[in-house]
């Protein structure tokens, strides 16, 4: 059970062994409850589980440099990091002091900036940040408080002492992580939890929330997560928190500010927004007054911040003292401001800027890191002992032109924690870790959470460990002292006048408008999918072939001057187009689909995606986009909220189903082979309505049947009556639970005069007049279904306007 | 001599589209310099249904901001004011400090610095339109021989640039990087004053940009000279010059900013004190027409006759 070290190693903290052969007394009882040398296979069992969690429910980490794709599955070690309770207690009121201090640098260098004036700290720090934001000079935010969220990341030197390493006050990452690193070790170790007596971390979060939700007064409070959307690195997180927490996912565009108040714009309107809890980059929030190239932001958010009419967590501006050059600051301005001693030490720092500094770090390169300033100086941390001979030169020179833009800090050997060597053996293995440690800071006080994320490089002697480069999660786990009751560590529920009971669950616009295209897009790659199909089957009936790819183009189910044989083979057309706009519809409301129903849309763009290299036959890869389609609408039907956002997404199905209908009914009545069995019966394989023709009519399929079928069997689902009658009872139910008036519907399906099925029937000028008539009337219903389409969107999606510009002269 | 001039900048947005909601910040109320003195002056918003707010930005620029909540095809924004220019005091160029110095002043030695330190360290680094890069410590190579003054040194960089660079209205934009303009040569006056500042700052010397107004019809000894600048504002530069302070430099027209130079902002660079920026919801395509007049009004013609008469039109109509 022992980790071999290397002498290097030596050097470094081993958090498990203590060094004269035992192990830690913190881990004993974690071991001797994992009853490893009873069941080997405990490990295995436990890794397997643990996996099977992750993917189950689907958290993934971005990796932009991935060549595998977007997606990685988080990597989480099922054995925990323990920490005793005593030194949990340093780290705790460590972590809440700087929390408390970096607040108050936050308020004086956006206020009257006296560390400034006097000579504490150098103006390079802040001035030549990009993150520090001049528009936010002179703000001061709801109750002075810039940071609501900290983070800060720890290592544990050789010397046993826990180092600060990094402080995280921008938009701290990870809190999510260590909930759903949680939630899957309680599956995977259900008792050794409890009998551990491990302190639980629910209660952060439940601190976070009532902190949200206590900006609103007397009104129903209504807090949100802004998120940069699907694409950045932690989107699952965003999801995830949101989803926890309660509170909506917005992107930018999905609020919108009005005089000096911000507004989520949902579907029934728009709602007053009191908190946003941001996970983007402040510089990116306001496009009016930061970044004016950012598309992600709010136009007008400073605004409202400066009236004091929304709160922001955290404060604009507050990425500014994410710089490594101010830990060696802190010290003195601890002091300054709060009047107190720092009692975590910071990683020995230098910042370059000062005459004495650069000298002795020059001549002490080789046990120090050189890292950037400012983030926008994009390069990695440099070891100076790697830099040898003309390198080491050329560096000098780097730092002697520039020096304000570079720290060195000590190189710290990371401590090493215990990971399991492999699936098949109770071995361990040791790797470098660090910890990340969260704070909410309220306005009655700071509370820690009680556990965090700790990170674990894929090698023992790694010095630096990053979820980007690969490596692993841990969960940590604080045992509580022996005479605390771990009671009161839940959710405290906020409080305020308003009712716990009032719904809180509001829809933004956009999310609506992209299920409700996700509804349509699904059902049109399917009508493309079998139209195309049936057409490929019916190529050996010459009667059938020619009208059928007629049909096949005015449909748009293959391009005007494109053949249904090479549909598969154009990228960029028809049902290939159809399922990357299925896609991206998926990906923008992909917090409010399963999870199954997310790898369901996947796997179709995989395969539509692998299958122009396919040797396979085109009829195959129909059937099989067929089959996954039809997943996707069980998968809504049995995985999703029955709520406006599902509403919605039937609705839009249902258009979208009734239009091919009315459409194909128009294409076969203006068709000159309309009357023919074998276009008819082609025509009802395409509805998917051949079986229960044959159940309703004997004899050979005849026109007038078929649109008798077609236009008002009222329990088939394909039938133009049944698809109407849904509508209408979505709307109804829209109307009711939005209380608002009922969107009008689309007509009634034209009726048959007496006869006119004979009519219908027969060839000449009397079929052809009559066939005209109806598709005419047919064409009619296709109109108002698109206005219905029309008046949707711009009654429940007509508040978004992606389409913002900035302007300047 | 004093000047008094009249200016009346008119900004005109046409959208092919409704747009359905838009905010704008203005920096378009001149500040107030020791050099000169606002008589009057008056922004008129069109549509007229819109609300405004009057602040100052961080820099101490007078800004407002608009919001339009109703449907607009149009928005016209029409500043004017009068305005008179004080000539500024002479300086002897050789009695500036070092440049060497200049920069070495803003070491960070753990004192207190002074107060008019503190302010132009505001200006000594990277912002969004400025650079700090070697290529332009060396492309300033020749204006900084070792121990001059750094007026000395700031006139020559705005000769230079004044010399070296083409003056080429439509072939940079606001996003042209100041990396290209120096690769380039070519520019307007935004381009000019960015690139003089990245030199300056290159070296660690504080630096900022001044937008503004110039009179480019300047009738001198020798007959009519024309300053160049844009038909829109124009923009120059300010170089913080101990013991004097911050003294003002139009790389573009080679010249000091005198009494033909009228400041409305300034800040880190152009980013800071655009005339007008924007966001709008909608709108589609957009034409854009900027006009400025500067009219001195000591030199009286038919025009600025018929400038007052509009004037007093638009008064009445309001």
């Amino acid at each position: 059970m022992r980790a071999v070290l290397e002498p290097d190693d030596l050097r470094r903290y081993d958090e498990l062994n203590d060094g004269q052969g035992g192990m830690r007394p913190h881990w004993r009882e974690l071991f001797s409850r994992l009853r490893l040398h009873e069941s080997p296979d405990a490990v295995r069992r436990s890794l397997e589980l643990t996996r099977r969690l992750i993917v189950e429910n689907g958290v993934t980490y971005n990796v932009y440099a991935d060549p595998q794709g977007a997606d990685r599955p988080w990597a989480l070690d099922p054995l925990p990091f323990v920490l005793p309770a005593t030194e949990w207690q340093t780290i705790e009121a460590g972590v809440a002091q700087r929390a408390r201090l970096l607040n108050a640098l936050l308020a004086d260098l956006y206020g009257p900036q006296r560390l400034l004036a006097e000579g504490h700290i150098p103006a390079e720090l802040p001035f030549g940040h990009p993150n520090y934001l001049w528009p936010c000079h002179g703000l001061r935010p709801v109750d002075g408080q810039w940071l609501h969220v900290y983070a800060a990341d720890l290592a544990r030197a050789p010397d046993g002492r826990w180092w600060l390493l990094a402080d995280r006050t921008q938009a701290p990452s990870g809190a999510g992580y260590a909930l759903e690193n949680r939630e899957i070790l309680e599956q995977v170790h259900p008792e050794t939890i409890p009998e551990l007596s491990v302190r639980r971390t629910r209660g952060f979060f439940g601190a976070l929330r009532s902190l949200m939700l206590g900006y609103a007064g007397d009104e129903a409070p209504l807090a949100v997560i802004l998120t940069p959307g699907p694409y950045n690195e932690t989107y699952f997180e965003h999801a995830y928190l949101a989803r926890q927490l309660g509170m909506p996912l917005v992107e930018g565009h999905d609020l919108t500010v009005r005089g000096d108040t911000v507004f989520l714009k949902t579907l029934g309107g728009l709602r007053r927004v009191h908190a946003i809890l941001r996970r983007l980059d402040d510089d990116f929030c306001d496009p009016l007054e930061l970044r004016g190239d950012s598309a992600l932001g709010i136009p007008g958010l400073l605004g409202s911040l400066r009236a004091g009419r929304v709160v922001l967590s955290n404060a604009l501006g507050t990425g500014v003292i994410e710089s490594a050059a101010w830990l060696g600051f802190l010290p003195p301005i601890s002091e300054r401001l709060i009047g107190e001693r720092l009692l975590l030490p910071e990683v020995a720092t230098w910042w370059l800027g000062e005459k004495p500094a650069l000298e002795y770090v020059l001549s002490n390169l080789d046990r120090l890191v050189i890292k950037p300033t400012y983030p926008n100086q994009r390069f990695e941390p440099m070891f100076g002992r790697d830099f040898t001979g003309v390198r080491r030169d050329e560096l000098i020179e780097r730092l002697r032109n520039r020096p304000y833009a570079y720290v060195a800090q000590e190189h710290v050997r990371l401590s090493q924690a215990p990971v399991w060597k492999s699936a098949s053996s109770s071995e361990l293995d040791a790797r470098a870790l660090t910890i990340r440690v969260y704070a909410v800071v309220t306005p009655a006080g700071v509370q820690v959470m009680p556990g965090g994320l700790a990170r674990v490089a894929n090698e023992a002697a790694a010095d630096v460990v990053s979820t980007q480069r690969g490596g692993g999660a841990k969960d940590i786990w604080v045992l509580a002292p022996e005479a605390r009751q771990d009671a009161g560590e839940e959710f405290p529920m906020p409080t305020g006048k308003w009712s716990a009971n009032q719904r809180q669950d509001y829809i933004p616009s956009r999310l609506v408008e992209n299920l409700y295209w996700l509804g349509r897009y699904t059902v049109r790659c399917e009508n493309n999918a079998r139209l195309l199909l049936r057409t490929l089957a019916g190529r050996s009936d010459a009667r059938v072939w020619a009208h059928a790819r007629q049909t096949c183009r005015d449909l748009g189910a293959v391009a005007p001057d494109g053949d249904v044989l090479d549909a598969l083979r154009t990228g960029d057309q028809g049902l290939h187009a159809d399922v990357k706009h299925l896609a991206w519809c998926a990906a923008q409301s992909r917090n409010r689909l399963s999870a199954r129903y997310w790898r369901g849309v996947v796997g179709l763009q995989r395969q539509m995606q692998e299958a122009p290299a396919t040797r396979g036959s085109s009829r195959e890869i129909y059937e099989r986009a067929l089959l996954s389609l039809a997943a996707l609408t069980g998968f809504s039907e049995e995985d999703m909220m029955h709520d406006e956002g599902w509403r919605v997404m039937r609705l839009g199905r249902r258009i979208e189903r009734l239009q091919f209908i009315a459409r194909i009914l128009v294409s076969q009545l203006t068709s000159r082979h309309a009357t023919r069995p074998e276009t008819v019966e082609w025509l009802l394989d395409v509805c998917d309505s051949t079986p229960i023709y044959r159940a309703r009519y004997i004899g050979a399929p005849r026109l007038s049947q078929m649109l008798n079928l077609l236009l008002y069997d009222d329990g088939h689902p394909m039938a133009l009556v049944f698809l109407r009658r849904s509508i209408d009872r979505d709307l109804d139910d829209l109307a009711r639970s939005l209380q608002g008036e009922r969107e009008r519907g689309v007509p009634d399906v034209p009726m048959l005069p007496q006869g006119a099925a004979e009519r219908l029937d027969a060839a000449g000028p009397v079929g052809e007049g009559e066939r005209a008539g109806l598709a005419r009337e047919l064409g009619e219903l296709l109109d108002k279904s698109g206005e219905l389409s029309d008046r949707l969107s711009r009654r429940y999606f007509a508040l978004i306007d992606s389409d913002a510009q900035a302007l300047a002269t | 001599m004093k000047r008094k001039y009249r200016i009346r900048h008119e900004t005109r947005y046409t959208y092919a589209a409704d747009v359905v909601h838009s905010h704008h910040l203005l920096h378009l109320v001149p500040r107030p310099a020791p050099y000169q003195e606002c008589l009057e002056h008056d922004i008129e918003i069109c549509p007229e249904n819109h609300r405004r707010v009057n602040e100052f930005d961080a820099f101490g620029n007078p800004l407002v901001r608009v919001e339009l909540a109703q449907p607009h095809r149009e928005l016209a924004v029409v500043s004017r004011m009068e305005i008179e220019v004080h000539p500024r005091p002479a300086v002897n160029a050789d009695t500036t400090e070092a440049w060497e110095k200049v920069g070495e002043e803003f070491a960070y030695r753990g004192a207190w610095p002074s107060r008019d330190q503190l302010d132009a360290a505001r200006f000594r680094h990277e912002s969004p339109h400025v650079r700090l890069k070697q290529s332009f410590t060396d492309y300033a190579h020749d204006c900084f021989a070792a121990g001059q003054p750094i007026l000395v040194c700031a006139e020559r960089l705005t000769e230079k640039l004044h010399k070296e660079i083409v003056y080429a209205p439509g072939e940079t934009t606001i996003s042209t990087p100041v990396t290209e303009v120096l690769e380039k040569r070519r520019g307007v006056c935004q381009d000019f004053a960015h690139l003089m500042i990245s030199c300056l700052r290159s070296r660690g010397l504080p630096a900022r940009y001044v937008s503004g107004y110039l009179r480019t019809n300047v009738a001198s000894a020798g007959g009519e000279k024309k300053l160049v600048g844009d038909a829109a504002s124009h923009a120059w530069v300010a170089v913080w010059s101990p013991p004097y302070g911050w003294i003002e430099f139009d790389p573009t027209n080679g010249c000091f900013a005198g009494t033909d130079h009228v400041a409305v902002a300034w800040g880190r660079d152009f980013g800071d004190v655009s005339p007008l920026r924007g966001v709008i919801l909608g709108g589609a395509e957009h034409q854009l027409s900027v006009t400025v007049r500067v009219e001195p009004v000591d030199e009286t013609s038919v025009e600025s006759a018929m400038a007052a008469r509009s004037l007093s039109t638009s008064a009445e109509r309001r």
